[in-house]
């Protein structure tokens, strides 16, 4: 079971889990991003997930995916700014891994990021009220 | 914004955990657990749909059928006892204001069933067209909305049938429903509440829509749950209606009728009885020069990214229409959609291209419906 207080988010409602880069060791760490129960509970069962290819920049606010549902589509948006590192090929093959384990097996992309940026992020309680705003 | 109103089964959709989206000014369940779940259940077993935001009307009198002739698209006043028949609400110049399904209760009783966004501007035109009609003294006739009154219960898939027979408290048919055509209706009670029973849907699958009072909705509600289970039956919600419809090739109004276009544009040119003597919508028909005008067709496409209402259709580089409805149809595994296109590239197997969010991604006509139940 994913320790939600242990993530960072977006207020786009993506999760961000936040792991050292063994190979660099520069500051710059692995962001594995995926969206939150709450906006997989809003789009519905996801029938198709586009996400950015492993090695191209994503920069922190721009659209960087696409994620569609029978209903509507969603766009994902790059928490962090860098470099896409890996993509979730079993996400793309089978996307109702969003709705069913959307902080697991359902993770979208990695992306290696400065380490310092991460500070924007909104931390677990901070996203529960956005969400409970809504 | 006014407050969402709710159905007199509020309290169920929140104890199976729907979730709830506006339609129409109402809130309604827009899914329970997964809309594609949903789907499929009704493509093969069979679903269950609150649709009590939809507008009821109840037109008597002696000149009840005359009025219909005189207010709606279609002839009524020949309706047979029982029977149902989809027609249209039309403006002065033939413009969509609503698609209604009719049904005739008795000599002088009818009974039109108008969408739930739409019960203000019907109930405005019904109640302009009754004065114009006792005002040429052609017969007497009454419109009384009923909306709040009846609650509306779809039960929708290939098991339905059986579903109703294995419904306790369900009695008194006027007709056995496994003998009950397609667009028929008969009475019946549900314990000691009058029920109508109509045979019709929205899903492309056989089914049965169920017009209960209010105050008795939930108990029905209960009791087709209880007799579905064994069945497959599911609670069911907007999601899976919208892509069960648009699979099946039928119309949302505000996505393909519209009152900026005629019944011919979206192939209900079959609903007009043009050569009545009089009804609402006769002469702007026959003024309007629809020559050219766009004509709703289907699309499919490959992959999996679907074009979505108002999506622009491509000849080439030329813009030729637009996407009104579309989804990855849950059933066929491709996408699907409802456009208008120029009538000159409306014949099946002409190729065409949408735009996906910048995308252009190949489509090809094709004769509606996607989806066609087997038998």
């Amino acid at each position: 079971m994913t320790d939600l207080y242990a993530l960072k988010y977006t207020a786009e409602h993506e999760w961000v889990s936040l792991s050292g880069d063994p190979s660099t060791g520069s500051g710059q760490v692995i962001a594995t991003v995926g969206i939150t129960d709450f906006a997989a509970d809003k789009l519905g069962d996801v029938v198709f997930v586009e996400l950015p290819g492993a090695g191209s920049d994503v920069t922190a606010g721009d659209v960087c995916g696409e994620i569609e549902s029978t209903k509507s589509v969603g766009e994902l948006y790059a928490p962090l700014t860098g470099e896409v590192v890996e993509v979730n090929d079993e996400v793309v093959a089978d996307p109702s891994l969003v709705n069913s384990a959307p902080y697991a097996e359902g993770w979208l992309v990695k992306i290696r990021v400065d380490a310092a940026a991460v500070a924007e992020l909104l931390d677990r309680d901070a996203y529960v009220a956005l969400t409970e705003g809504a | 914004m006014p407050d969402p109103r709710y159905t007199p089964l509020r309290d169920r959709h929140e104890a199976l955990g729907a979730s709830f989206t506006d339609f129409g000014g109402w809130a309604m369940p827009v899914r329970y657990t997964s809309d594609l779940a949903e789907h499929h259940a009704v493509r093969q077993a069979a679903g269950l749909f609150d649709i009590s935001h939809m507008a009821e009307f109840l037109v008597e009198g002696p000149g009840s059928g005359a009025f219909l002739d005189y207010a709606l698209a279609g002839r009524l006043s020949t309706l047979p006892l029982w029977k149902a028949k989809y027609s249209l609400v039309l403006d002065a110049t033939g413009g969509i204001v609503d698609d209604v399904i009719v049904y005739r209760l008795a000599d002088e009783r009818f009974f039109v069933v108008a969408n739930a966004g739409n019960r203000q501007p019907v109930a405005a035109a019904l109640a302009e067209r009754v004065a114009q009609f006792l005002g040429q003294s052609k017969g007497d006739a009454t419109v009384l909305d009923v909306t709040d009154d009846y609650a509306l219960i779809a039960v929708q898939g290939p098991a339905a049938l059986a579903i109703l027979a294995d419904v306790e408290g369900i009695a008194d048919l006027g007709r056995a429903l496994a003998d009950l055509p397609y667009y028929a209706a008969t009475d019946a009670s549900f314990r000691t509440a009058p029920l109508l029973i109509g045979r019709t849907g929205y899903t492309g699958e056989d089914g049965f829509e169920l017009y209960i009072r209010a105050a008795d909705a939930g108990a029905l509600w209960d009791a087709l749950l209880v007799a579905g289970e064994p069945h497959g039956l599911v609670p069911a919600g907007l999601a899976a209606r919208d892509t069960l419809r648009l699979e099946a090739g039928m119309p949302l109004y505000g996505h393909e009728l519209s009152r900026d276009i005629v019944p011919a544009q979206a192939g209900l040119g079959r609903v007009v009885v043009a050569d009545k003597e009089d009804f609402v919508g006769k002469a702007g028909l026959a003024e309007r020069d629809v020559d050219g005008a766009p004509v709703l067709v289907g699309l499919v496409t490959e992959g999996k990214r679907a074009g979505r209402a108002g999506y622009p259709v491509f000849d080439g580089e030329t813009a030729v229409g637009e996407i009104t409805s579309g989804a990855l149809s849950p059933t066929l595994g491709h996408p699907i959609a409802m456009a208008f296109v120029s009538p000159d590239l409306s014949a099946p197997g002409t190729h065409l291209t949408i735009d996906v969010r910048g995308t252009r991604i190949p489509a090809t006509v094709t004769a509606l419906p996607f989806y066609r139940r087997t038998k």
